[in-house]
């Protein structure tokens, strides 16, 4: 998936001159983006070291700060919008992170890989081994990723929780990727997903 | 080649001494009707004064930051390893101003200097010094130079206060702050150390009430004490035991020998005590630890760091060392969420350090990334004068 579409789609859901929060930030690319396009302030959190210069050197406000130790140190509703990209699947309770994002956030945005995505199925099907591909390459004993989870399973989630879904995207590449919008859990590869505790229009 | 003709030194240095003769009202309500401040500067001032950086030193440190006094010099300044030509404060790029405190004895006005109205030193009755009253020195320090604006004022540990406070009492004066390995006010525990190593000097009878010059006696072993324990909350319990172990330097505990034994680590914090004792004043030391207790950066703030911190305009980077447990990381964090939830510019990185608070002086590859990327975002005109 190109980060293009993934940087896009965001930026149509975070409002001009909002404040938000980026959770595992990277490089800064998308605080980049959201300051340059939209005006957007607020912070990136981050634990690379590498990830956290690049971030100083395009003025990204980057604060080193594990995600698993928690977001108590932000106060309830202090970001228009909290956001985490690619990394829900990387946090040890993610159920209590996504809480977390809502609490400090008016809304929260988040984006994750699909496992299942045909590919990920026809893998541990046809070879009854998890699922390694250019979209996950990682062996299963040295993944960041431990709590996988299909588009289907978080909608579950977000319905327990009554977290309402403002927006949901899913983006695919390849061939197949027409289908997509067919069967979302099938065809898709990742997810976005724009979610607030309250119910609100669409912004789209 | 020596060291100090390294591409990489700001080479040998010259200290100058600035005289101020507009009286400095004094938090404490004194007055001082003149002063001294000795200072270095490294690399050049440009011609819209842009690119000026201002050094703020910690509890023991002073004007003499980068570079060499002369060519037989064994060691540069303290912190030769962040200032220099392609160094991360590079001064290619900045003027660098470095000065030794208010207070101090190095040069500058302190408990050792003569107090013009009674023509002796003043010893223990120097007026108590606060960080706002070095901000004040400083501030008119720049008005010299015609600075209107530092680029980056910068310090670690006291030197951090300094530098928040500049960013509350003059907001329009600097472009940025670095903060590194510092806090709001110091812990409980924190002042205990420091109220230790006081004790250590007064109880010295050498002190004699802090009249010692007058007396013509030296507190030596109380200020070296005092340096032990302060010492030791620099370290980093396990770069102590890197280094010393429970190493031997004499002695051995073979059955039927009676030597005494001496522990390598007595030996080496004895020697640092030794040293320091021999070149820093004690009245000094006493007056910089208690600025280092009364600051409490937020008190004027209705206790409110995110209140005080509104006031700022420049931007923030802050740094800790995840070893150093005298100015712990949790206390950088606080400085960190208060500016934040101020809505104000800020970076924090967390650097791993095995050597404690001394880390913010010693070279470190991740530390100076940080450090030199922040700098480098900073707007200063090009050309020099």
């Amino acid at each position: 998936m190109s980060m293009r579409v993934d940087l896009s789609i965001i930026q149509d859901w975070v409002a001009t001159n909002s404040r938000v929060l980026d959770l595992g930030c990277g490089d800064g690319t998308l605080m980049a983006t959201l300051r340059d396009n939209k005006n957007v302030g607020g912070y990136g959190l981050e634990i690379g070291a590498d990830e956290i210069t690049a971030c100083i050197a395009k003025q990204v406000n980057v604060i080193e700060q594990n995600l698993d130790d928690g977001l108590s140190n932000f106060s309830d509703n202090s970001f228009d919008t909290v956001i985490m990209t690619q990394a829900l699947q990387a946090m040890r309770f993610p159920h209590l992170v996504l809480d977390e994002m809502l609490r400090v956030g008016q809304e929260c945005i988040v984006t994750f890989p699909n496992f299942g995505h045909w590919k990920a199925r026809w893998h541990l099907a046809l070879n009854g081994r998890m699922p390694v591909s250019d979209l996950l390459p990682y062996e299963w004993y040295d993944t960041p990723n431990i709590h996988f989870c299909t588009f289907n399973d978080f909608e579950v989630l977000c319905r327990e929780k009554n977290i309402h879904i403002l927006n949901r995207q899913v983006v695919a590449e390849g061939h197949l990727s027409v289908l997509k919008d067919l069967r979302p859990n099938l065809f898709g590869e990742t997810a976005l997903y724009h979610l607030s505790l309250e119910p609100k229009e669409s912004s789209q | 080649m020596s060291k100090a003709e390294q591409a990489d030194s700001v080479g040998i240095v010259t200290e100058e001494l600035h005289h101020f003769d507009v009286p400095l009202d004094l938090a404490c309500g004194v007055t001082l009707k003149s002063y001294d401040l000795m200072i270095e500067t490294y690399g050049t001032l440009n011609q819209s004064r842009s690119n000026a950086v201002l050094i703020c030193h910690a509890l023991s440190g002073d004007h003499h930051a980068a570079g060499y006094h002369s060519e037989s010099d064994a060691k540069p300044g303290w912190w030769d390893a962040y200032i220099g030509p392609g160094k991360p404060i590079d001064t290619n790029q900045f003027f660098v101003v470095s000065l030794n405190n208010l207070g101090g004895c190095n040069g500058s006005t302190g408990p050792s200097s003569i107090n013009p109205d009674t023509e002796s030193v003043w010893g223990k009755d120097f007026p108590k010094l606060r960080v706002r009253d070095w901000v004040e020195s400083q501030a008119r320090l720049a008005d010299r130079f015609g600075i209107q604006q530092w680029a980056a004022v910068i310090g670690g540990s006291l030197g951090g206060m300094q530098a928040m406070r500049w960013a509350l009492e003059y907001p329009e004066r600097l472009q940025s702050c670095v903060v590194i390995a510092s806090a709001m006010k110091l812990t409980a525990q924190n002042i205990a150390f420091n109220e230790t190593a006081r004790q250590a000097i007064l109880s010295d009878p050498e002190y004699c009430d802090g009249d010692y010059l007058a007396q013509n006696t030296y507190p030596k072993s109380g200020l070296s004490v005092a340096r032990m324990i302060g010492h030791i909350t620099y370290l980093s319990d396990d770069a102590m035991g890197k280094r010393f172990g429970r190493e031997l330097k004499a002695g051995s505990f073979q059955r039927g020998i009676d030597d005494a034994v001496e522990f390598q680590v007595e030996s080496y914090l004895r020697h640092q005590g030794d040293v320091f004792s021999k070149k820093f004043d004690a009245n000094t030391y006493i007056l910089m630890t208690k600025a280092l207790d009364y600051f409490d950066l937020a008190r004027e703030y209705n206790e409110n760091a995110v209140e005080a911190f509104k006031l700022a305009k420049c931007k923030f980077m802050v740094i800790s060392f995840t070893t150093d447990w005298r100015f712990s990381p949790e206390r950088s964090k606080e400085i960190v969420n208060a500016l934040m939830d101020a809505n104000k510019t800020v970076s924090y990185a967390e650097i791993k350090s095995n050597y404690g608070h001394d880390a913010f002086l010693l070279p470190n590859k991740r530390y100076e990334q940080v450090f030199r990327q922040h700098l480098n975002t900073l707007s200063i005109d090009e050309v020099a004068s």
